[in-house]
């Protein structure tokens, strides 16, 4: 399968889950959203170009705001995941080697270590920004901190679950490919 | 000038990417204006027809409670027909004039139109719900929405087939209610924690209130029919600042399990309208 083909079919599926799954779930608690859907962000291939992965997030991220009515809410947020991205994968990685031999980020191809830290990183991005812009209309400083952690610490144990359900064969990429 | 060129072509990334952070934020901010002139047109329509796929499954599954909801309110109205009365053979007659019954129809302030609730939401801090009638059914925007149990909101947004509820579980929301009983006006809000609970504040501390009481909205509203449910009063507390009671109120309507709406118009708004625009003028 294609890159361009296993990647929209992600996208679909990803806004399709988040909107028709998680935001469905009953909540627990005030400060427990469930956030799975910027993982396609994270899953998306070394090469793209920077301001395709840029555009890609704002559309992403506006594509689940037309679910959810709030214009902007998420491709804000999605926005500054996919342009922090390169940033941190150049930070994380060992050096082009990898880079060139594997297409995209996974626990394999980046390391175990490398690779949390990368979706802790992003995962708290995304949540902050996002709860910050819903706090900047109303809130308080404890409603902030405490929905932040609460909705990374679910957002984390998501992507987990989906890691090890969903374990991607990172192809290596060789000269021919 | 070249090196115009050359600082945006260095830094092309960083531009694009505040650029499109500020078209995100502004739509955020100005939500309601561009909400009206883009995003209603296509995005309710397109979110629409995949929101009503998947509610044609989500039906079946609260199919059971819905029912029992549909059979209350057939059992409330059809206790409400003129033929469960008998009236006393008395002194005066019920003559039906068919002159009158036309002239009545004039002063109708309130028409109920049914629809089917297709998008529903109660876990973010601003829900939404969507219904499958739109401006050509003869929706507009600040009509409220009643569903069989109690008060739902008010629809803030009409495509041509669909529309957009703002549910009474919004930071917005602002609905006049009363106290059954017949006293203590106040205004319910939602203060975005608890899908099961809203506020109703401002009420005087001149009214008795007691846990149970029954809260419906007011016949003060422009928007909604008197005596309406709204909710149950579950805990009373002090303001002590402004002396008047906060309540919190348990909501009548299940939001969880919203099927059916009827989205009432005020046929007398206009008219009502008209009156207070020209009171302000005058002033």
């Amino acid at each position: 399968m294609s890159d361009l083909l296993k990647n929209i079919i992600r996208f679909a599926i990803f806004i399709l889950v988040q909107v028709f799954v998680l935001d469905k779930v009953p909540p627990l608690h005030r400060f427990i959203t469930p956030y799975l859907y910027f993982l396609f962000l994270l899953w998306l291939p070394f090469r793209m170009p920077r301001v395709g992965l840029t555009l890609l997030g704002f559309l992403f991220g506006m594509t689940l705001d037309m679910f959810s009515k709030t214009p902007g809410l998420h491709a804000a947020a999605c926005t500054l995941v996919a342009y922090i991205r390169p940033f941190l994968i150049s930070l994380m990685m060992p050096k082009e080697k990898t880079e060139i031999s594997y297409a995209e980020p996974s626990l394999t191809s980046m390391g175990w270590m490398p690779y949390s830290i990368y979706v802790l990183i992003l995962s708290l991005l995304h949540n902050g920004y996002l709860v910050f812009l819903e706090w900047m209309q109303f809130g308080d400083v404890w409603y902030f901190f405490g929905k932040v952690l609460a909705t990374t610490g679910i957002s984390l144990l998501l992507i987990a679950v989906t890691e090890l359900l969903f374990t991607r064969k990172s192809r290596y990429r060789t000269n021919l490919a | 000038m070249r090196n115009v060129f050359l600082f945006i072509q260095r830094f092309f990334n960083l531009i694009f990417f505040l650029f499109l952070q500020v078209t995100a934020l502004t739509m955020l901010f100005r939500y309601n204006k561009f909400h009206e002139a883009v995003f209603s047109g296509v995005a309710n329509e397109l979110a629409g027809r995949v929101n009503l796929r998947y509610n044609k499954v989500e039906t079946y599954f609260t199919l059971q409670k819905e029912n029992n909801a549909l059979r209350e309110q057939n059992a409330r109205l059809l206790n409400m027909l003129k033929a469960d009365y008998a009236w006393p053979d008395s002194s005066f007659r019920l003559i039906s004039d068919t002159v009158k019954i036309d002239t009545l129809e004039q002063y109708r302030k309130f028409l109920y139109l049914p629809a089917k609730v297709i998008s529903n939401a109660v876990n973010s801090q601003q829900n939404y719900i969507m219904l499958q009638r739109g401006s050509l059914q003869g929706v507009a925007p600040n009509m409220a929405v009643v569903g069989p149990d109690g008060v739902i909101g008010t629809v803030v947004n009409v495509s041509n087939n669909m529309s957009v509820v703002m549910s009474m579980l919004h930071r917005q929301t602002k609905i006049v209610a009363v106290l059954k009983k017949g006293s203590g006006f106040g205004e319910i809000t939602w203060d975005g924690q608890d899908p099961r609970f809203v506020t109703l504040s401002k009420v005087p501390q001149t009214v008795t209130v007691a846990k149970g009481d029954t809260v419906v909205t007011s016949q003060f509203s422009d928007k909604y029919p008197p005596g309406h449910l709204i909710g149950y009063v579950e805990t009373v507390e002090e303001d002590k600042v402004t002396s008047t009671y906060n309540l919190k109120v348990r909501t009548a309507t299940n939001f969880h399990a919203v099927q059916h709406a009827f989205v009432v118009k005020n046929l007398q708004k206009a008219e009502m309208d008209e009156l207070e625009k020209s009171l302000r003028k005058s002033q």
